[in-house]
């Protein structure tokens, strides 16, 4: 495995999302929802509340069954495996749920160190040492490895859970609302840490999000659901673009155009 | 991922150019454990002029990264992270790998000591934290009493509806299952005396035994420890979520008092509900001794009551009775208690409710023992 993404693989679709339909009783979610994401990118979701974000991450992950279409993440169904090789493909991808989902009778270690040893089979030992180490890669000190998830801050537990979330060296990293409940501060700490993992681990990112700041300052290409459906996918300036009241209003709305002076203040 | 792995390997050369670590093959997790032992093994090997070759590298993650940090030190970490020759993401890795470690895993390891010492401070732990949970349980009663009084002259701070309904949960709701076990722990008591009692060919009375045993212990023992199971642990689950949920801090601060809205209507819910569940408790155990009585004993329902009557006063039911509200403060108070101690956690949610039910039936079979050498001394 190259870190490098080149140019040949950087179009090879990690994440395959066809005709996608999703119905909690009569609620139809996703009514024939297409989408790609390709190799080492980092592709942004967003949407309205209720728009089914979440549960689009949760369908690609394979918590939620379809009921039609096809998800494919490396080329393979998940539904459509048996056991053994369905977790196979589960240990190429990391989540970072909404609140963490740290295990409150572990701690902050012993979370990061659970998928090494039940996975890698590595000694206890070998374990919480490598824990370490991938706590401080999502930027949380030693001593903080040793406390319960209770006892942690919101942005700590967001960070230790990406670090269990990196555990195994994932290709694919899913972050559902990273940013959220994050003062600006972390918030920005949070984004960045992303975009230098990405470099660094060749990660391909699905982000989650309601926060303009991290779209500008961190994503690829920026995919749009609306009306049960991919309404626009790209970059972020021709997405803002689209011809669609809620995009206009979440673009180009007062919060919106904060973040793009932001951004583009900050390339200068 | 895609080409096979070729486990990792490091080897260190001398020649007359000096030292050379020659790292190949995929420095990944599945070969992690094995890297490890072996840079173990050279890091004491390794001099401060050792040149390093790392262009041979097959694949490489954070776990191989960390070993070549870890083997190489970090100034060294960050002078490979630097060589141009090397591609741009893997120069990233190692960088982001060693800043990693530089800022944050420079403190110290925890000790762990073991033996005696550790024996004598958990004891001692233990014995400061039943000093301080004691003391929080006499200050939670005083508090409590407290709100009693300054609400029990003024009707219009009484939470009636609230009373009613947990009167409902904790009395009502529990009628079924109190009798049905009242009953059959009276037919147990029965048997045994029944049969204890025929080799002094004195088994008529039996139902005395069931008397005494009834309405001076069994009644109300039974239903304190039922409802310590069933309440305590209802009232803390109830308080503690609510806890956990920062809604007590919302009662604080919309100048309400929670003491008042949720101690209150519990306590004296189950002030009112534990003495009527004793009385079904003393009533369901005595008939259940009775239907043994009659079956067994070939008893006529009319020999049975008129020998309670006779030996039965009502001395001994006031005696039972009389623990029954006691017993319903304590276990109400140690519930909300508990309830008020959670923090954060759902997880803290469960330990204080299974502590609420510990402490509960602990309490109520020690008062209950108090109470019998009370009574014994008084000759009541």
């Amino acid at each position: 495995m190259s870190a490098l993404p080149t140019q040949a693989t950087a179009v090879e679709p990690v994440i395959q999302v066809r005709g996608l339909v999703n119905r909690f009783g009569s609620q139809t979610v996703h009514e024939d929802l297409d989408l790609d994401v390709r190799r080492g990118e980092i592709i942004g979701i967003v949407g309205g509340s209720g728009t089914g974000k979440s549960v689009l991450l949760r369908t690609i992950v394979g918590l939620v069954r379809p009921v039609a279409g096809e998800v494919r993440v490396f080329g393979e169904n998940l539904l459509a495996l048996d056991e053994e090789r369905r977790s196979l493909v589960e240990r190429r991808f990391g989540v970072l749920f909404q609140s963490g989902a740290l295990f409150s009778s572990l701690t902050v270690a012993e979370n990061v160190a659970l998928p090494l040893v039940e996975h890698a089979k590595l000694p206890r030992p070998d374990a919480q040492r490598l824990a370490g180490v991938k706590l401080a890669l999502a930027g949380l000190p030693v001593d903080a490895g040793r406390k319960y998830p209770a006892q942690l801050s919101g942005g700590m537990i967001k960070r230790a859970a990406l670090a269990r979330a990196l555990a195994l060296d994932p290709e694919i990293l899913f972050l559902d609302e990273p940013t959220a409940g994050l003062d600006p501060i972390s918030a920005a700490a949070f984004d960045s840490l992303i975009v230098t993992l990405r470099d660094a681990l060749g990660l391909t990112v699905f982000l989650v999000t309601h926060d303009l700041d991290t779209l500008y300052s961190t994503c690829d290409r920026v995919a749009v659901l609306s009306q049960r459906r991919v309404l626009a996918v790209g970059p972020i300036d021709e997405v803002a673009r689209t011809d669609d009241a809620w995009v206009q209003a979440y673009f180009n709305g007062p919060r919106g155009r904060a973040a793009t002076f932001a951004a583009t203040q900050g390339k200068d | 991922m895609a080409t096979p792995s070729l486990p990792g390997t490091v080897s260190l050369t001398r020649d007359s150019g000096g030292a050379r670590l020659t790292l190949r093959g995929d420095w990944t997790l599945p070969h992690y454990v094995d890297l490890q032992h072996r840079a173990n093994e050279l890091a004491g090997d390794m001099g401060t002029d050792v040149q390093v070759d790392i262009h041979d590298l097959g694949a490489m993650d954070t776990s191989g990264a960390f070993v070549i940090a870890e083997l190489l030190g970090s100034a060294r970490t960050q002078a490979l992270a630097q060589d141009t020759a090397l591609p741009a993401a893997r120069r990233a890795l190692l960088k982001t790998v060693a800043d990693a470690i530089d800022t944050y895993c420079t403190g110290n390891k925890p000790v762990r000591d073991a033996g005696f010492v550790v024996l004598l401070e958990r004891i001692g732990k233990a014995m400061a934290s039943f000093w301080k949970q004691t003391a929080k349980l006499l200050g939670f009663i005083g508090i409590t009493l407290q709100g009693f009084a300054s609400t029990v002259w003024r009707p219009s701070r009484w939470r009636v509806t609230s009373l009613v309904s947990h009167i409902e949960q904790t009395g009502l709701d529990a009628v079924p299952i109190l009798a049905l076990l009242s009953f059959m722990v009276g037919a147990v008591v029965a048997f045994l005396g029944a049969t204890a009692l025929a080799s002094y060919g004195a088994s008529v009375f039996t139902v005395d035994l069931i008397g005494f045993a009834f309405l001076r212990e069994f009644g109300v023992l039974l239903t304190a420890i039922l409802l310590a199971g069933r309440t305590a642990s209802a009232f803390t689950a109830q308080i503690g979520s609510m806890k956990a949920r920062e809604e007590i801090d919302a009662i604080r601060t919309l100048g309400l008092d929670p003491i008042e809205l949720l101690v209150l209507p519990r306590t004296l819910a189950l002030l009112i509900a534990l003495p009527l569940l004793t009385f079904v408790a003393m009533l369901a155990g005595i008939v259940g001794g009775a239907v043994v009585c009659l079956a067994t004993l070939k008893m006529s329902p009319s020999m049975f009551l008129t020998m309670f009557q006779d030996d039965m006063s009502i001395a001994q039911f006031l005696v039972g009775m009389a623990k029954a509200p006691v017993f319903a403060f304590m276990i109400a108070t140690i519930g909300c208690m508990e309830g008020f101690k959670v923090s954060g956690s759902a997880q803290s949610v469960g330990e204080h409710t299974t502590s609420a039910v510990v402490q509960s039936i602990f309490v109520v079979i020690l008062l209950d023992a108090v109470a019998a050498l009370f009574y014994m001394e008084m000759g009541w």
